[in-house]
């Protein structure tokens, strides 16, 4: 069987196998610099990174520069890294509630950032205030389903999923009721477009800031990882297994949200990601979230950045990633699906 | 001292007032396979709970080489007990070996993973049970009996002292129960003391030194097998009429018609 080969592979080459699939990445990431409105050549590419790292003069013209490290460098790397930290929170969610079918918003992350940028343009804040808004109301929708999950008695996992169920419903009427008194020509608009995300708008500040937390929570996830292992066995099989349950769920929870948060933040709205590549990558690498969580960092990065690819280059005018990530995603993850006929019990 | 726990006047309740068990007390040395029997919802497994510190008692004590077990913590107690649930719910399809490996978790910090000695700890544990050939097999994908050969192997690879084991026979076939039965002895021949709960008198003939019958929230007897399991003490326990009887090599336990 194909899976079985893979995954004997991997058993005994774990680092050859995500260096592998890097491969793909780098190369989409050179050719997403050609991709777009303004025609960019292999060779100027090559030619304006090669003379930034090693500081040569080049005869390349201005107009060339912007447009490879102000327009289309940070929306490659956004798309790259809100790919991967979409993916690594989904991976490891699925692991902490023993349940593939959790995606990293489960607690309310979205929801809650939804809200949050929302209100900040229903007062026409600035930009940076609804990317602020949104984060901060991301963290304190998960922060108040923790609280409502420790305050009931056993805090299960499925109590905490189901105290997130709750508040993201919360938030979500809260998010119509702006939408209801928000201006239609104008605020709601913006409110539409914010939630079904978009890149078109990062620049190369948003990509430094967003980055900070993102990377320190990748980190930390990747660090850990191994005991994701024991952790998604079932809280009482770790915990005879010496797994302090409760200091790695929290762990888990907070760098998932403060990652998930920060990309939400920076692009709107990004469902199916955090969902589905986690799976896509366990197809591959089996269920060892040792593999599993660079697997899925690599994957994710590649996904949107292709789709984002094709959000940009597809029509005239931008298709929201959103939409596109559902449309592309899911009969790609349908054919996954009856290939490896990998099935959940 | 060679009392390597015991469980002094443990009582526990879910809700404060109604007691599961009350004033519970007795000790396992080394090599010793203790056996609790006791009829559905007697608290078997809730009593195997409080010994590792998942649960605690409301009163009462749990001491391990003389150390009250409250004050250590979860990876300290996991490096002396390891336990066996009796039932598993999985989710993800991990390989033999991976689950194996998760054995190694209590002697590892919340940094690292397992490295080329813990991997040749887990292949041991493989190795002892017979089932090395199966290490990259989904541990989801193999018979029931063979997972209960991993999780043993798990268990053999925490490197405890103890072994908790709750009812170690209850979804095996008759082969399965008796070789798992064979396994238990000889762990304890190798120097691990069990306690084990179980639905099988007669597997306390069979595989244990040491027998108690918990019923109405205490042990109404403890002692060695051919003390404890009589034709009186099953009666009051399961309400029904056994028979005990000598073979050629053991004790038996056979059940009667019920009239």
């Amino acid at each position: 069987m194909f899976k079985w080969k893979i995954r004997e592979k991997v058993a005994s080459h774990e680092i050859s196998v995500t260096s592998l699939m890097i491969i793909p990445l780098i190369l989409l990431f050179f050719i997403s610099f050609l991709v777009g409105r303004y025609p960019v050549s292999p060779d100027e590419v090559i030619m304006a990174i090669a003379s930034k790292i090693f500081f040569i003069n080049s005869t390349l013209s201005p107009a060339v520069y912007t447009i490879i490290f102000d327009i289309r460098l940070p929306r490659i790397l956004a798309a790259m890294m809100i790919g991967a930290a979409l993916s690594i929170s989904g991976a490891s969610f699925q692991g902490l509630f023993q349940n593939p079918l959790v995606s990293p918003d489960k607690l309310g992350v979205s929801a809650g950032a939804g809200f949050g940028a929302a209100i900040a343009i229903l007062f026409s804040a600035s930009v940076l205030m609804i990317q602020f808004s949104a984060f901060a109301w991301g963290l304190v929708a998960v922060a108040l389903t923790y609280s409502l999950g420790k305050a009931f008695k056993g805090t299960s996992m499925l109590t905490l999923v189901l105290c997130g169920i709750a508040i993201a419903s919360l938030f979500g009427a809260l998010l119509s009721l702006i939408k209801y008194v928000a201006d239609p020509y104008g605020q709601l608009q913006t409110i539409v477009f914010w939630l079904m995300g978009s890149l078109a708008a990062v620049n190369n500040q948003d990509v430094i800031i967003m980055a900070i937390p993102i990377f320190i929570g990748i980190f930390i996830l990747l660090t850990i990882r191994w005991r994701f292992n024991v952790l998604s066995m079932g809280e009482e099989e770790a915990q005879t297994l010496g797994v302090n349950i409760k200091r790695l769920q929290a762990i888990i929870i907070v760098c998932c949200t403060v990652i998930t948060a920060s990309a939400v933040s920076m692009c709107g709205i990004i469902g199916w990601i955090g969902l589905v590549i986690p799976h896509v990558a366990r197809m591959i690498v089996g269920p060892d979230h040792k593999i599993l969580l660079p697997a899925s960092i690599i994957l994710g990065a590649f996904f949107l950045l292709l789709i984002d690819n094709i959000a940009r280059t597809f029509t005239t005018t931008e298709i929201p990633l959103g939409i596109l990530t559902a449309i592309i995603g899911a009969p790609f993850f349908l054919y996954l699906l009856m290939k490896s006929k990998e099935v959940w019990s | 001292m060679s009392n390597l726990m015991e469980i002094l006047d443990g009582t526990f309740s879910y809700n404060g007032n109604d007691n599961v068990f009350e004033d519970i007390n007795f000790k396992v040395e080394k090599g010793d396979v203790f056996c609790i029997l006791g009829s559905n919802g007697a608290g078997k497994t809730t009593l195997l709970k409080c010994l590792n510190g998942l649960i605690k008692l409301d009163s009462g004590k749990v001491l391990l080489n003389g150390r009250d077990i409250y004050s250590l913590n979860h990876s300290q107690i996991a490096k002396k007990i390891g336990y066996i649930p009796q039932i598993h719910n999985s989710t993800f399809s991990f390989s033999v070996l991976d689950v194996v490996l998760m054995g190694r978790a209590p002697h590892l910090n919340i940094f690292s993973s397992p490295s080329e000695k813990d991997f040749k700890i887990a292949e041991k544990s493989l190795k002892s049970l017979n089932i090395y050939h199966m290490k990259d097999k989904p541990y989801t994908e193999i018979s029931g009996g063979e997972q209960q050969l991993v999780f043993i192997a798990r268990v053999l690879t925490q490197e405890p002292d103890v072994l908790l084991l709750d009812e170690p026979t209850s979804h095996l076939d008759f082969g399965n129960q008796i070789r798992t039965l064979h396994i238990i002895e000889k762990l304890a021949e190798n120097g691990f003391s069990v306690v084990m709960s179980s639905h099988f008198p007669d597997h306390a003939f069979i595989s244990s030194n040491k027998v108690a019958i918990m019923k109405g929230k205490s042990f109404i007897d403890i002692g060695t097998p051919e003390e404890v399991i009589t034709e009186e003490n099953m009666e009051i326990a399961y309400g029904i009429r056994v028979k005990i009887a000598d073979m050629v090599h053991r004790r038996a336990c056979v059940p009667l018609k019920i009239k």
